[in-house]
């Protein structure tokens, strides 16, 4: 049963990410992202690792596909009718089968690190635990990394806002 | 995992009771805020169809069933189609969690709340798709006040669901309902309540921030272009997640089943106390609908940006201090209304009111009126007008 459902679901996931690079319409290429995403999340379930399937859920569904929707829909069809075709294609090609391969060949060697026979999911409490004691340090440091980034984006927005009022 | 048919077959009795109780309780709010407006508004209110009016919500969904349901020629009618089930399927999803009483649940998890929080987010992809789909003006306007406004008033209401998780130690809905047994947590953190049932309204849409749907500015938001079937799914989604804010509350803050009895009730009893707990806090909301007018999309903005997120961050740190130092409860109780009254006494201090400032010169005759004189008329520049002219150049 769980594995009829993980193959599934990864076969949702694998056509719904092929659409989002086949597809003309950017915008249907956004929604299959979200379905690719939400692929993912329910892999997450079957692997017991509700948690994660959640804040995948929460993260990508909640947030990042409204702001990349968002963006998408303030833009024209049209203006992306040449951008797709370019003829650096074969490097991007080469790019993203390299990078598969190298995460492929790594999750098989470490597989014995994966096929635990584990077959309950790591309580909250657990991960609360793990994320704010244990690992409290990198984890806060992630968020340091990540406030800079927002910092960095508001940086970069006003100092355009500039410019736009020295023209005008 | 061995999933066997009598599972299979009682999850599918669950979810479809679920799926009733849910829809009932959708219908029966149509009924009370239609009855309860008109009272607030010294009118009857729905009187006709049945006892009480109560079979009126019955005769509007027959008349929205059998109305010819229209899409847009130049739609994306895929889209157009799927995106009511997009914001109907979360609506109802989040009931899976809700324990009505304790055991009356389909699935308890022990991270509810959280699960709570992840699903119901996904609602605001449907409401973008349906204003970008309709290819209307008026819908995608209305589609992007929905995105705006649904992420800015998800952060406050995140982090009042955090602190109750904070203050009750778990993330399970029936160990936030036992943490209440003796003091309810809106005795704890009435401004957590404050926050969490203001940016509810928000989120589900009701006045007084129905902006992204407003008739007088964006005619029907993301809904312009649907109407029979499609259209009653929105409304239905709408009244779910009102009722939904309803049963959250009483959940969080308002001790569930437990309080004010402490111990468990019969299971009916306690299905009973927890609706009309659900219930008043819905009233509320119809009160509050009967009472303020539509904000200004701005408006909306900064109350999230600058007063909502700002206050639950506040709080939240509060929550934090007083957990850490082990505090009496009442602490917090006194932290948050500390932290609510400081800066609404701080804002209306610098809050200028034109017309008393005026009338306050005026009381110290800082202006004194009088009449100007009049300028002499140029007489060299005016044309000279004949009284035969004068008939003409009218």
């Amino acid at each position: 049963m769980g594995l009829v459902l993980f193959y599934i679901l990864g076969g949702i996931t694998i056509v719904a990410a092929l659409g989002v690079v086949t597809t003309r319409n950017i915008v249907y290429g956004a929604l299959f992202l979200l379905v690719s995403l939400m692929g993912v999340a329910g892999l997450f379930v079957v692997l017991f690792a509700e948690f994660l399937a959640l804040v995948q859920l929460l993260i990508y569904g909640g947030a990042i596909i409204i702001v990349i929707l968002f963006a998408l829909m303030l833009t024209r069809e049209t203006d992306f009718s040449i951008a797709t075709e370019h003829r650096r294609w074969p490097v991007a090609a080469v790019v993203s089968l390299a990078l598969f391969g190298l995460l492929a060949s790594s999750a098989i060697n470490d597989s014995s690190l994966y096929n635990s026979d584990r077959r309950s999911g790591i309580g909250i409490e657990e991960l609360g635990t793990g994320l704010f004691e244990n690992w409290a340090v990198p984890f806060e440091i992630a968020s340091i990394v990540l406030l800079v980034a927002l910092i960095g984006a508001i940086v970069i927005g006003r100092s355009g806002d500039e410019e736009d009022g020295g023209q005008a | 995992m061995n999933v066997t048919l009598s599972d299979t077959i009682t999850l599918s009795v669950q979810l479809f009771a679920l799926f009733n109780v849910a829809a009932l309780a959708a219908v029966s709010l149509v009924w009370l805020e239609r009855r309860f407006l008109g009272r607030l508004q010294g009118r009857p209110g729905p009187n006709r169809v049945g006892p009480l009016g109560l079979l009126q919500p019955i005769a509007d969904a027959i008349k929205l069933m059998s109305k010819e349901d229209v899409a847009p020629g130049s739609s994306q009618r895929l889209l157009f189609y799927a995106a009511p089930i997009l914001v109907f399927v979360p609506a109802f999803v989040v009931w899976l969690t809700f324990p009505l009483a304790r055991d009356v649940v389909v699935r308890n998890m022990d991270m509810g709340l959280f699960f709570f929080v992840a699903i119901s987010v996904l609602s605001i992809v449907g409401l973008v798709l349906a204003g970008w789909s309709s290819n209307s003006k008026y819908a995608i306007l209305g589609g992007f006040r929905a995105a705006a406004q649904l992420v800015s008033y998800e952060i406050p209401i995140i982090t009042m669901i955090l602190i109750i998780g904070m203050l009750s130690d778990s993330l399970d809905f029936v160990k936030v309902v036992d943490a209440q047994a003796t003091i309810p947590f809106i005795a704890v953190v009435p401004l957590a309540f404050v926050i969490f049932l203001i940016a509810g309204l928000a989120e589900v849409g009701r006045t007084p921030f129905d902006i992204y749907f407003a008739e007088s500015e964006v005619v029907g938001g993301p809904f312009v272009e649907y109407s029979g079937a499609h259209w009653a799914i929105f409304f239905l989604a709408e009244y779910v997640n009102t009722f939904v804010i309803g049963i959250l509350g009483a959940l969080l803050f308002l001790g569930g089943w437990r309080w004010p009895f402490g111990a468990d009730l019969p299971q009916v009893a306690s299905v009973a106390l927890l609706m009309g707990k659900a219930y008043f806090i819905v009233l509320i909301i119809f009160w509050i609908r009967g009472t303020y007018p539509r904000m200004r999309i701005d408006q909306l903005m900064a109350m999230a940006w600058k007063w909502l997120i700002p206050l639950s961050f506040v709080l939240f740190l509060a929550a934090a201090f007083q957990l850490k130092f082990e505090w009496p409860w009442w602490v917090l109780t006194i932290l948050s209304l500390v932290i609510l009254v400081v800066p609404v006494i701080v804002q209306s201090r610098k809050q200028r009111n034109p017309a008393l400032e005026l009338a306050a010169r005026y009381a110290a005759n800082a202006i004194v009126v009088q009449a100007k004189p009049r300028p002499a008329p140029a007489v060299e520049d005016a044309p000279v007008v004949t009284p035969a002219a004068e008939g003409t150049s009218v």
